[in-house]
């Protein structure tokens, strides 16, 4: 399985902040985006992390990984 | 040494330093300079009266990307040691959000270092704010000011 996450703005626009996915060999990224919001392809402006760290659409998960899209960030 | 502490409740920068300048690793002696940030928050944004706002995070990725600037911050500029401070959670006008101290042999590094971490928490720290306006409207912050 893997642990999606969705944060912020996203977490509202999607409905959902965080929910599992059944792990399928060579998925990307972007297809676990779009399995898990309904949209095409995942949007310029949207940040992706694997396991705490960022990485890019293309990025191949792994059994057990955990996925998190977020907005540009805003603190400090 | 490297200290980072995330705050769900309001924190007081001196008082933080106090303490980490109290700890036994920190070895004033060693140190010729030290820099310090402090962010607090506005009651201004986007020409909007700001009346409250709340910062959200991703814990346990917050901690590890602070980590990494930290340390990198440690190896690209020499620092003897960094205390960097953020606050989460429902915070008002004037309040700290963030605290960034560096202590160094001499005050370049402190200097540089004090503001490449600032910039670096800014663009890579999963942190976001959702502000209330005194209009009552709500929204998210969208990108950071430009310094």
């Amino acid at each position: 399985m893997i642990k999606v996450l969705f944060f912020a703005s996203l977490r509202e626009q999607t409905g959902q902040s965080n929910l599992s996915v059944e792990w399928q060999e060579g998925m990307t990224a972007a297809q676990l985006w779009q399995q898990t919001t309904d949209s095409s392809t995942l949007p310029d402006n949207v940040l992706v992390a694997c396991n705490q760290e960022y990485c890019d659409s293309e990025t191949v998960v792994n059994d057990g990984d955990e996925v998190a899209f977020f907005p540009p960030v805003t603190g400090g | 040494m490297i200290h980072i502490e995330i705050h769900e409740q309001g924190f007081e920068p001196y008082t933080q330093l106090t303490t980490f300048q109290q700890r036994d690793e920190f070895i004033a002696s060693q140190c010729g300079a030290s820099a310090l940030f402090i962010g607090t928050m506005r009651d201004f944004n986007e020409g909007d009266d700001v009346q409250a706002m709340r910062l959200e995070h991703y814990p346990a990725m917050t901690q590890k990307q602070l980590e990494v600037i930290t340390e990198s911050a440690v190896e690209k500029h020499g620092l003897n040691h960094v205390l960097v401070a953020h606050r989460v959670g429902d915070i008002l006008p004037g309040d700290p959000i963030v605290l960034v101290a560096v202590w160094s042999a001499h005050r370049n590094a402190s200097f540089d270092a004090c503001r490449w971490i600032m910039e670096e928490l800014k663009h890579n720290a999963p942190f976001w704010k959702r502000e209330t306006l005194d209009s009552g409207e709500s929204r998210w912050v969208e990108k950071n000011t430009a310094g």
